[in-house]
């Protein structure tokens, strides 16, 4: 074996307690998370009559089901969150419950609480517990089985993947994203494409990304099909967490960023595979159809069908016409936030677009967490939106998933900043288009798919 | 859970790629206990909009789908709804990686394939059902009167096979947890949270 070692050798040796014999390791979790979808695993726990082996090291937060709105709450949404609440407080884990000035979702409180720090083993019952490893940890979504795995023994049994490295070389243009380069990668390699690999951003264009954009590429590492996406920390993660509620302090801070400036892989380290982009060419992105993968340039067309691909259902599904140009699309409704693209840098982005004008559809704005909220409010994002003629809600998951009663009702169609556009995702029968959150700002001002460029000239 | 060797029973195809853990189980149904079944839950959308589905027609036990199958969230009450439903087996060229690892923990075999041998079986099932037979020992199924050969992680064939539980599994290295978790605490005091 060579001495040059990939951060995933790095990470994966040090949470390593032991590897069978049939390759199967048993890895040490530093952070597990849990939210209302933890009620199976609570229930085989319960089951089984063991209790939670590690509760310091579990954190529990109200965000799938949390309420974003004023109003009555479903008794059945009552009760999951009532559920984690009696979990948690019998298992003694801390729970940031609603209400809480700290709570929100689940892969927003993580980093911004501090929980999350590189060279950690972080797990959550999430497929999008990906953004994490944008710290440099490995991070990654599990079942429901592995939840209470994970409860009771404070480990997880994984086949270790494969290492592809992603590299953006280049620089983003003004208006373009990190979430414009995660649509590019996935639409050029596949829904499945990285699927049994641990990918690793790299180059000068994922360095140039902030926390917050390097957060966005990561958590969209599964809609590509890799459970995991990582990227080395550098002084921009060390300025991010230093200070944080549950970040180290002192001495022990000092000891900490020692050993996380090794945290990167070695020059010369092999991966199984590596894929380039060159950021310079990547323009604002949006999803036609009802996967990921399919995405285009905002300047492109709804394509046709042919020999490799039937797309006439999804063309059905989403309402559109073969080979009509995407900024001819007009929506009826905008969403901004989730994990993806709740932060607030995403807000920041969202309000240079809106800020003095008006917007044409209704639409929802859902910070990713009430410390974000608690910003955007500070620093007047929230009065631009609500001037722009938003709605300025609460946070949690809200119109990403539906959960909460935050519906896209069947037909209609909406430009949103999450990650799915899944047939029923946000509702049955609605039609969703990705896109970053300043793509949503545009699409919400002009009524239809925009390319946000020209909107932003002068702004940025 | 038990484990399981052979299996006989009815396929029907889903000819359809990406299908997603969202259209497998809606979300407006995940807050339900489990003990009340999730089988009605199967591709709840999906089959009320198409008349005549024909996950509707038949009890099949065996799917036969196109790539990527269960992608998306990790929500393991897709699989639950598959199993309640009366499936055991799903052929298919890729799936979901944590769909792939909830799928063993519930005794479904996601079972992977060619994707030409799947195009090819899919074409020749069309909408109706036919006979399966899936072999866990030998890695080959009949399906349509098609040999096929499978490709299943060996660890997840031992598991499905024996219905293992890994609860139980972890439980005989727990001295191992110990002295790694000692040692873990020791060397990085820095992971340890501060509230
Ligand atoms: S915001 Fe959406 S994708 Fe993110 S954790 Fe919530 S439901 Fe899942």
């Amino acid at each position: 074996m060579s001495a040059e070692r990939t951060l995933l050798d790095k990470l994966w040796a040090a949470h390593e307690i032991l590897c069978r014999e049939d390759g199967t390791s048993l890895l040490w979790v530093d952070r597990h998370l849990v939210h209302e979808g933890s009620h199976h695993a609570f229930a085989k726990l319960a089951d089984r009559k063991m209790t939670v082996a590690e509760p310091a090291l579990t954190f529990g937060v109200v965000d799938h089901y949390a309420p974003t709105r004023a109003g009555e709450v479903a008794p059945d949404i009552r009760r999951m969150i009532k559920t984690l609440g009696k979990n948690a407080r019998a298992a003694g884990i801390k729970l940031f419950d609603l209400h809480d000035p700290a709570q929100g979702i689940v892969h927003v409180i993580g980093p911004e609480q501090g929980l999350t720090l590189p060279g950690m083993l972080v797990n959550c019952g999430d497929s999008h517990t990906s953004t994490h490893g944008a710290f440099g940890a490995l991070a990654f979504g599990v079942g429901a089985t592995e939840v209470a795995h994970i409860l009771a023994t404070q480990t997880i049994w994984q086949k270790r993947p494969k290492t592809m490295r992603i590299t953006f070389d280049g620089v983003l243009g003004a208006g373009v994203t990190a979430k414009d380069m995660a649509l590019h990668w996935i639409a050029a390699l596949g829904a499945d494409g990285a699927q049994g690999y641990a990918v690793e951003y790299a180059g000068d264009a994922v360095r140039a990304l902030s926390m917050e954009g390097r957060m966005t590429l990561c958590n969209l590492s599964i809609e590509g099909g890799a459970r995991m996406g990582m990227i080395a920390p550098d002084d921009v993660t060390f300025a991010y967490l230093e200070g944080r509620p549950a970040a180290p302090r002192g001495k022990v801070w000092q000891a900490a960023l020692a050993d996380w400036h090794a945290l990167h892989s070695d020059i010369g380290a092999s991966f199984d595979r590596k894929e380039y982009f060159d950021a310079d060419t990547i323009a604002p992105t949006v999803t036609w159809g009802t996967s990921p993968e399919e995405a285009l340039p905002i300047t492109g067309h709804v394509p046709r069908d042919n020999a490799a691909k039937n797309i006439h259902a999804t063309l059905e599904y989403m309402g559109l016409e073969a080979g009509m140009p995407l900024s001819q699309i007009a929506v009826d409704q905008v969403f901004i936030g989730s994990c993806t693209n709740g932060r607030i840098e995403d807000l920041r982005m969202a309000a240079k677009v809106l800020e003095g004008r008006r917007t044409v559809v209704p639409g929802l704005v859902s910070p990713g967490s009430m410390q974000v909220k608690k910003q955007a409010e500070e620093e007047g994002l929230a009065q631009i939106f609500v001037q722009a003629g938003l709605e300025w809600a609460g946070a949690g998951c809200s119109m990403c998933v539906g959960m909460n009663g935050d519906l896209v009702e069947a037909g209609k169609r909406c430009a949103s900043s999450t990650n799915r556009n899944f047939k029923g995702r946000q509702g049955r029968g609605a039609r969703t288009h990705l896109m970053s959150p300043a793509m949503v700002a545009a699409a919400a001002v002009t009524g239809r798919l925009t390319d946000v460029r020209p909107l932003l000239e002068g702004r940025i | 859970m038990n484990g399981w060797k052979i299996l006989c029973g009815t396929a029907i195809a889903l000819p359809q790629s990406n299908i997603d853990t969202d259209q497998l189980i809606p979300a407006r149904f995940m807050s339900q206990p489990r003990s009340e079944g999730y089988g009605d839950f199967l591709l709840y959308d999906v089959r009320k909009a198409q008349q005549g589905h024909p996950l509707d027609r038949s009890a099949p036990k065996v799917l036969v789908a196109g790539r990527n199958f269960g992608s998306g969230s990790s929500r393991e009450a897709a699989v639950y709804a598959l199993v309640d439903y009366g499936i055991s087996a799903v052929f298919a060229p890729s799936f979901g990686d944590i769909f792939a690892g909830n799928a063993v923990n519930n005794g479904l075999l996601a079972a992977q394939i060619d994707e030409d041998v799947a195009a090819t079986l899919i074409a020749d099932m069309g909408e109706g059902a036919c006979k399966a037979e899936v072999d866990l020992i030998s890695g080959r199924a009949i399906i349509a009167g098609h040999d096929i050969a499978f490709d299943l992680d060996p660890v997840r064939r031992q598991k499905l096979i024996n219905g293992w539980d890994d609860i139980d599994l972890t439980a005989q290295y727990s001295d191992q947890i110990k002295t790694y978790r000692a040692a873990h605490v020791a060397t990085r005091p820095w992971a340890t949270p501060e509230i």
